[in-house]
């Protein structure tokens, strides 16, 4: 097959995963809705956080912007996975299979259709944090740097949703992944600096969840500025995630898309 | 060198933890031919469809579809088949031409070629005032049309149709037996049916093969399987009850007595259909005034009974999703075990 039938291929899924996507607003709005929802109660409610001495911003509201990036992205692994099990519970992956399409242009196609809607949540995100104050301390590349990061790892908790729907077949399961996938988010940095939290197994669990190192890398974008350490950690972590889960994904989708 | 469209010789497909779906079947469909699979839900029909389009691999046999082996040459069977598989794969959120673009994009075919193709196809099913709908807003009819104009998008020279009508009314159950008629007919395309319903295999199907609990029972043209089982039966219901006993007595003269409704009497006519006004005449000599007498001929649905000793309808066991499903997860447990 040419590069050129691949980049077709890639192309025409690619634009069907992102046209069915932004013609499911119930797709769309939970996953702008509830993230701004949750930034908005936390930063109206935790605000005396900052008073805790080494809290290293005086707003809770910038402070906790980067959950919403994260939190968006949680909703990419559920809209993924509810998509690709859509395909498998109607037929719709049995029809492409019977088509000379290749497995690496269904999976590159299915993740744009998560890019595109890590897009909408990144700018909008970014959007409504400036518009209500959060400055970006690393300015407008730094915004650049943060829609990236975000990008990052929308694809690496979509391809967790796709995962699952592709080994299971159902839009169910990938429902049931929803508590687990917030579940690392609550038990993360999230709400508070991990030095900051007292609480030993919690502070232990925060350090070693992934989750907390994504934060904290779209975090110091927003409060400190350029700061090398928690940008490789937390890109480090979103591509490690990304790639695994995009391996097993592939894999998932191999076993799934069985031709002879 | 074969030149069947299809071809199988014991081809047997298992699950592991599920039934021998199908067992040792043994098929031959010419160039050409429309080919009725009969037979009721979780018979095998759907898992056969699935070998037969390579979405699944047998477990024992071989199967050739278009001269090819499906199992080592999937690519090229791929490309000489069309599918329209049980459920209508379409996508609620895109338009009919969407699909079809889609479609036509897979399979190679570009720009204004697979824009004019993209419109006949949805013109000759009737869908093009409709074809910039979301699908999702099309009828049942509507979507098993679109499935069908997806499966012939490449011009396959064989076309799988897996209960292709089931759930739809009578008016587009005509119209998609319009278009395969018209399919086979006209281009000579060879066509793979399954389907459950009697009337169905009867009116479309040039050879019909019955299949039960994975086993074709009966394999002919329809003419032949019901010749086969032979005599028509007669069924009287006399206008008064109390005469039942006695119709019953002048019916048994003519044959075998068969299932009949409770108000009346049946039998299996010895001498065929020419007794019938015989039998009409003994009850008139019995001065037995008869509300109702019907003269049954032998249907595909006798031929099944004779065949399995159950009826066809209602004789299913457990659905065809189920076994759908099965297959899908035999198929993941299959793959995963050749990875190992």
């Amino acid at each position: 097959m040419s590069r050129s039938t691949l980049a077709l291929q890639v192309g025409m899924l690619a634009r069907r995963s992102v046209v069915r996507t932004m013609r499911q607003p119930a797709m769309i709005v939970p996953a702008l809705f509830f993230p701004l929802l949750l930034l908005s109660i936390n930063s109206s409610g935790l605000d005396s956080a900052t008073n805790l001495p080494g809290f290293p911003t005086d707003s809770y509201f910038q402070f906790a912007l980067a959950i919403a990036f994260v939190q968006g992205a949680l909703f990419s692994a559920g809209s993924a996975g509810t998509n690709v099990a859509a395909d498998v519970e109607t037929g719709f992956l049995n029809r492409l299979s019977l088509t000379p399409l290749r497995r690496v242009a269904l999976l590159l196609g299915q993740l744009a259709g998560i890019l595109a809607l890590g897009l909408i949540q990144a700018v909008t995100f970014l959007g409504v944090g400036v518009v209500f104050g959060a400055g970006i301390e690393a300015g407008v590349l730094g915004a650049l740097v943060i829609v990236s990061l975000s990008l990052l790892i929308s694809l690496a908790f979509g391809c967790i949703g796709a995962f699952v729907a592709l080994r299971t077949g159902s839009g169910e399961t990938v429902q049931g992944i929803f508590p687990l996938l917030f579940a690392a988010l609550f038990l993360s940095s999230m709400s508070l600096p991990r030095n900051l939290i007292e609480t030993d197994w919690f502070q232990t669990v925060a350090t070693w969840n992934p989750v907390s190192y994504m934060l904290e890398g779209i975090r110091s974008l927003v409060i400190t500025g350029w700061d090398g350490q928690a940008l490789a950690l937390g890109f480090a972590c979103a591509t490690a995630l990304a790639v695994l889960m995009l391996a097993a994904t592939s894999s998932a989708l191999r076993t799934r898309m069985m031709r002879t | 060198m074969s030149t069947a469209a299809i071809e199988t010789y014991g081809l047997v497909r298992e699950f592991k933890k599920g039934p021998r779906a199908v067992d040792a079947i043994d098929l031959r469909v010419e160039p050409g031919e429309v080919y009725g699979f009969l037979g009721p839900n979780g018979a095998g029909k759907s898992t056969t469809v699935h070998v037969l389009t390579t979405l699944l691999p047998p477990t024992a046999g071989t199967a050739r579809v278009a001269g090819h082996d499906v199992v080592n040459e999937g690519a090229a069977v791929r490309a000489a088949i069309g599918a329209a598989l049980q459920e209508a794969a379409l996508d609620p959120f895109l338009t009919g031409r969407e699909h079809m673009t889609l479609q036509t994009a897979l399979h190679g075919i570009r720009g204004e070629d697979g824009r004019r193709r993209a419109d006949s196809l949805l013109g000759r099913v009737g869908l093009t005032e409709a074809a910039d709908r979301k699908v999702r807003g099309y009828s049942g009819g509507m979507k098993r049309r679109l499935d069908l104009a997806l499966a012939l998008v490449h011009q396959p020279r064989i076309l799988f149709l897996d209960e292709p009508t089931t759930g739809l009314d009578v008016q587009s159950r005509s119209a998609l037996w319009a278009e395969v008629q018209r399919l086979a007919s006209d281009r000579g395309v060879t066509v793979f049916l399954t389907t459950q319903y009697l009337e169905e295999a009867d009116v479309l199907a040039d050879r019909v093969g019955i299949i039960d609990h994975g086993r074709i029972v009966a394999e002919g043209t329809p003419e032949a399987l019901k010749a086969e089982i032979g005599r028509p039966s007669v069924e009287a219901v006399p206008a008064d009850s109390g005469d039942l006993a006695q119709t019953k007595d002048v019916l048994a003269r003519f044959g075998e007595e068969v299932a009949s409704s409770p108000k009346g009497a049946a039998v299996r006519l010895s001498g065929g259909d020419a007794q019938l006004a015989d039998v009409v005449r003994a009850l008139d000599a019995q001065d037995i005034h008869v509300e109702h007498i019907q003269l049954h001929a032998p249907t595909l649905d006798d031929v099944f009974l004779a065949k399995t000793g159950r009826s066809l309808e209602g004789a299913g066991d457990g659905g065809e999703e189920e076994e759908t499903a099965t297959a899908d997860a035999g198929a993941s447990r299959q793959l995963a075990g050749q990875e190992a």
